[in-house]
């Protein structure tokens, strides 16, 4: 409950991770913003995760081998 | 399917022989005397493949007016008629051992830059810069850029080419290592390398056969034209990432480039293969007059100072440039930042000032492109999507995200099981 209190009553400060254009309407409005460059891995892209993962595991497979 | 390969291990030996490059300027030739597989009715062009019917208007102006003055037509229609013919057979440079800026368009009698990568052997060639304003390289044929043309291999090329057989060879990755220390990135920006190279060339130039009519005029081209050491850097980097080709098993480009209508990758664990997708528009500054309906979409082979860890990925050492391709300087600050989240390495001899002397972001790893989603950041000039005009100006491109997916795609189906 006291925190809720401090979040009230001070100015806020806002960490933005993501998309920028939450950042920038916040800029716009004066509240001070620092902006996290964040985007899920491969865009998102369930092709290009498949494919990774699939290097993944045979690059981890090729360490398991190479040590036995 | 090569189940025991370690991807690591391969990306390590890449970058090495990246690292341990060192591309010399060696002299300078005729491209049919010296670029492998030059014949008289072969024309190599910038990017990847493509044929006269897909060509962009740049790409086809600088077509037409090489085959002017090759003497294969004697007027821009009837060039315009040899050019779409079976007479003429056309070639990437990325497939000859070269690079060719914007359209890249080089014939059999034009003078070429010889640079060898002293540590494996191999060479790459380069025609030499035009300069600015109507150039064949931005698809501009008229009487002016023939007779240019003319005058670079009867006076340019021969006065140059003995020059450099009196000076002897000259380290061209220690020049571009000072530039990049002088404010240069040694793709749009090119003033410091110009000057170094000037100050190289000029005690030995004085003591050629030349008349002094002919060694003025050759000074007074070199000294105007800022961008004469671009087709240094870029044969400089095609030398070196060509010692990364090809690695079994290897995810670094060796190549990106674009020819005006396509965009296309190479990777050194590809052989000999391909990625392309449709070349991007470039975002920029545009000289008065001229708008982005003007603009042709990206074009040129010099993306391999990029793929070097160079060009704009060593903007963070060239803040003037924003004034040329647009941005802020904390804006190629960042360019430069981010290119380490796709990069597999820092280069041992390219540093940057403004980064406390940290080493450019080298060796671009296509699984952290794909992984991450960024892009990597070329700095380029723009070309008039009209054949016959010429530059419009300067700015920023990525290269399509699909190049990437299909070479990853492609790696899988060759390596894992």
């Amino acid at each position: 409950m006291s925190s809720l209190k401090t979040l009230f009553n001070e100015d806020v400060k806002v960490f933005n991770v993501g998309i920028p254009s939450f950042a920038d309407d916040l800029k716009r409005q004066g509240v001070p913003v620092v902006h996290v460059e964040w985007r899920p891995p491969a865009g998102g892209n369930k092709r290009v995760i498949e494919l990774l993962d699939r290097i993944k595991a045979w690059q981890a497979e090729y360490q398991t081998q190479a040590k036995s | 399917m090569a189940t025991k390969i370690n991807v690591q291990a391969a990306n390590k030996e890449a970058i090495s022989r990246i690292q341990t490059a060192v591309p010399v300027l060696k002299g300078l030739g005729i491209a049919k005397d010296i670029v492998p597989g030059m014949k008289k009715n072969l024309i190599l062009h910038a990017g990847p493949p493509i044929t006269w019917d897909r060509m962009s208007g740049p790409m086809k102006g600088a077509v037409m007016g090489a085959l002017i003055y090759e003497g294969f037509a004697k007027t821009p229609e009837e060039a315009e008629k040899v050019a779409a013919s079976p007479e003429i057979e056309y070639a990437p440079w990325h497939e000859h051992n070269g690079v060719g800026p914007m359209a890249g368009v080089a014939t059999a009698s034009m003078p070429v830059w010889i640079v060898e990568n002293k540590t494996h052997g191999n060479r790459a060639y380069c025609t030499l810069n035009e300069g600015l304003g109507k150039v064949l390289r931005y698809g501009a044929y008229s009487e002016e850029v023939i007779a240019r043309l003319n005058w670079m291999r009867d006076v340019l090329g021969p006065v140059l080419r003995e020059t450099l057989e009196i000076k002897g060879e000259i380290n061209l990755k220690s020049m571009i290592a000072q530039a990049l220390q002088m404010g240069d990135e040694v793709h749009n920006r090119n003033r410091a390398g110009t000057s170094l190279l000037f100050r190289e060339l000029a005690p030995a130039l004085l003591d050629t056969s030349a008349s002094p009519s002919d060694k003025k005029r050759v000074l007074e081209f070199i000294n105007g034209n800022d961008h004469f050491f671009l087709n240094l850097s870029m044969p400089a980097a095609k030398a070196i990432l060509q010692s990364a080709e090809w690695i079994d098993g290897s995810t670094i480009l060796t190549v990106m480039c674009r020819n005006g209508t396509d965009f296309g990758i190479r990777v050194a664990g590809l052989k000999d293969r391909w990625f392309t997708a449709p070349a991007q528009v470039v975002k920029g500054l545009l000289f008065p007059g001229f708008s982005e309906s003007d603009c042709n979409p990206d074009i040129g082979d010099s993306a391999i100072t990029e793929t070097c860890g160079i060009g704009g990925f060593a903007m963070a050492a060239a803040p003037a440039i924003v004034k040329f391709v647009g941005g802020s300087a904390s804006d190629a600050l960042n360019y430069t930042q981010k290119m380490y989240e796709i990069t597999e390495a820092e280069s041992t001899t390219f540093q940057i000032p403004s980064l406390d002397f940290r080493g450019s972001p080298t060796g671009i790893n296509l699984l952290k492109v794909c992984e991450t989603g960024i892009l990597p950041q070329i700095n380029t000039g723009i070309a008039h999507k009209q054949p016959g005009i010429g530059q419009v100006g300067a700015g920023l491109v990525n290269p399509p995200m699909k190049c990437f997916e299909d070479a990853l795609e492609a790696y899988v189906e060759t390596y894992v099981p």
